[in-house]
């Protein structure tokens, strides 16, 4: 009995330092980003750092203004919902609703794979379709562009909305959707009046959950993007990413560029959580 | 329990860093091995002769990528063996006792696409082109089309190189910077109107190497001189001073004719062909 006991404790406490694992390297992470975030912030300026609309890291006279990347990260994440929430959204009611179960599981193993293809093919299929297609299309001398990182980070995010999407709405009661069909609803009318609105708790944590992808894709936008430290006027301009804006430069980096690099990558992680903070709100909610 | 496992783990930890201390104190010491301080440019080719070296002699190599100014500061305060910098030494730091022996020659390729008609650019037009004065293929005897300027992220050491060559620093109008040689050179072979930079030895057939004030990149127009987009990597020692026996060791065994073959495979070119 005692030995037992013993054996039990003991396992106990080993599941209990491999789930402290995870939080360990989470709080890690978080203060090591702290830690090395902070000083550039302070020797910078946080108003000169967060709104300043220049970056020239490496010029005799450096300026460190991250405005630019803060607002590519928000027009590119921006761009990439309207494009793919009404694609993958319409495909989830689809899926879950209209398509026969042959289709549904079909359809379903593709938009898995998609989920599973490595960033750097979705960079390097835009880098050699994609950006010959935009500068064709539109006549423009480049087709490196927030555009293409908008149409690439679209496809990125297709996988996640849809299938949070279709578990959301598989787990609408039928009850609710007999009731309305037997009230005259066509099926249709069922679907987007009754289905939806009682999914919309899910649907509206799968657009967070996109947007948390899209913010933090670093491989496929610097490939496409064309990483000029622009203002992001227009759609065909060449922009950097919050993401990028750390990727590209860290490897030759030193000093307070280097530190300034560790700045955006803390600005990142604040959006981060706060985009976090969102999916658990909803998520909570509609578990209530 | 609790408290001793706490006690065994700092202690774990403690020795861990103490280990690690003593080892780097001893690596800085310069006692059996060679210290080497400078150019990040020059990471790559240090970096393979540098490893071949450890593993053929055993003695240890340590390289510091500080940039070419902090490299050869560190060889005048005796910081370190060897200093590496991607600039030949200025007449004041020569003065100051220091001299320089070239190890190798860096070559820079300017590449447009294939279908471009441009053969030939002069060194002052493509300061032009890259600063934005002069816009359009049409100005330059080509097709008419934006010239879309391809280069590196800043802080890249063929970045660096090129816009000291050129004298474009800080005014470089790129559309995009690309985080590598392989990235420029398909994005360059993507874009009619693209032109780009690149190591010399990258260069595949894909894109197409203008001559530079008519002079072609190869080896032998890099190692005379007449192919002008090209930068020297300098070993720098100080004159007064001998070096250590195992610095000394390294220094002829870089310079000698075997090291050929890892400085080529490096991407430069070699500065003793022939040996000395």
């Amino acid at each position: 009995m005692k030995k037992n006991q013993l054996l039990e404790k003991v396992i106990h406490g080993v599941f209990l330092i491999l789930g402290l694992i995870t939080v360990g390297c989470v709080l890690l992470i978080t203060v090591y980003l702290v830690v090395s975030g902070l000083p550039a912030i302070q020797k910078i300026g946080i108003g000169d750092f967060l709104f300043g609309t220049k970056w020239a890291s490496t010029a005799s006279d450096p300026k460190y203004g991250i405005l630019p990347f803060i607002l590519t990260s928000i027009y590119g994440t921006a761009g990439a919902i309207v494009i793919g929430v009404p694609i993958g959204f319409l495909t989830a009611v689809y899926l879950s609703k209209l398509a026969s179960p042959k289709v549904k599981s079909a359809m379903q193993t593709v938009v898995s794979l998609l989920a599973g293809i490595p960033s750097v093919v979705y960079g390097l299929v835009g880098m050699l379709v994609l950006i010959p297609g935009i500068q064709a299309i539109f006549g423009v001398p480049d087709g490196a562009s927030l555009l293409a990182a908008i149409i690439v980070l679209a496809i990125m995010i297709l996988p996640s909305i849809i299938k949070m999407s279709i578990t959301a709405l598989d787990a609408v009661p039928k009850e609710y959707e007999d009731a309305s069909l037997a009230l005259g609803a066509t099926p249709i009318e069922t679907y987007f009046k009754v289905s939806v609105p009682a999914a919309k708790s899910g649907i509206a944590a799968s657009v967070v959950l996109g947007v948390g992808r899209a913010i933090g894709e670093a491989m496929a936008v610097m490939m496409v993007a064309g990483n000029v430290p622009n203002m992001p006027n227009s759609l065909f301009q060449s922009v950097r990413f919050l993401t990028t804006a750390v990727s590209s430069e860290m490897s030759y980096s030193s000093g307070l560029q280097q530190q300034a690099l560790f700045s955006i990558a803390l600005v990142l992680f604040f959006f981060i959580m706060l985009i976090n903070a969102t999916l658990n709100f909803f998520l909570k909610r509609e578990k209530e | 329990m609790n408290k001793t496992m706490k006690k065994m783990m700092v202690a774990a930890v403690s020795m861990a860093m103490l280990a690690g201390c003593s080892n780097s104190n001893s690596g800085t010491n310069g006692g059996g091995t060679v210290t080497t301080d400078g150019s990040t440019s020059m990471e790559k080719v240090i970096g393979a002769l540098g490893e071949a070296y450890q593993q053929e002699t055993g003695v240890g190599f340590t390289y510091n990528p500080t940039g070419s100014g902090s490299g050869i500061k560190a060889v005048q305060e005796g910081r370190c063996d060897i200093g590496l910098s991607s600039r030949a030494l200025k007449d004041e730091e020569k003065e100051s006792g220091l001299t320089e022996t070239v190890l190798a020659y860096d070559g820079i390729a300017i590449i447009v696409n294939p279908n471009n008609t441009v053969e030939d650019l002069s060194l002052e037009m493509i300061t032009k082109i890259y600063t934005g004065e002069v816009k359009n293929w049409s100005e330059l005897g080509g097709k008419d089309g934006e010239i879309v300027l391809i280069g590196r992220e800043a802080g890249s050491g063929t970045r660096d190189g090129f816009e000291a060559i050129t004298d474009t620093e800080e005014k470089c109008q790129y559309r995009q910077e690309l985080t590598s040689t392989g990235d420029v050179i398909t994005t360059v072979s993507q874009n009619e109107n693209a032109i780009g930079y690149a190591s010399v030895s990258a260069v595949k057939d894909t894109v197409k190497a203008v001559t530079v004030d008519g002079v072609s990149p190869t080896e032998d127009t890099i190692k005379d001189g007449s192919y002008v987009v090209q930068r020297p990597f300098v070993l720098v020692t100080k004159a007064d001073k001998e070096l250590s026996d195992a610095a000394s060791k390294f220094f002829d065994y870089i310079t000698s004719a075997d090291a050929c073959d890892i400085i080529t495979a490096a991407g430069v070119v070699p500065a003793y062909k022939e040996g000395k």
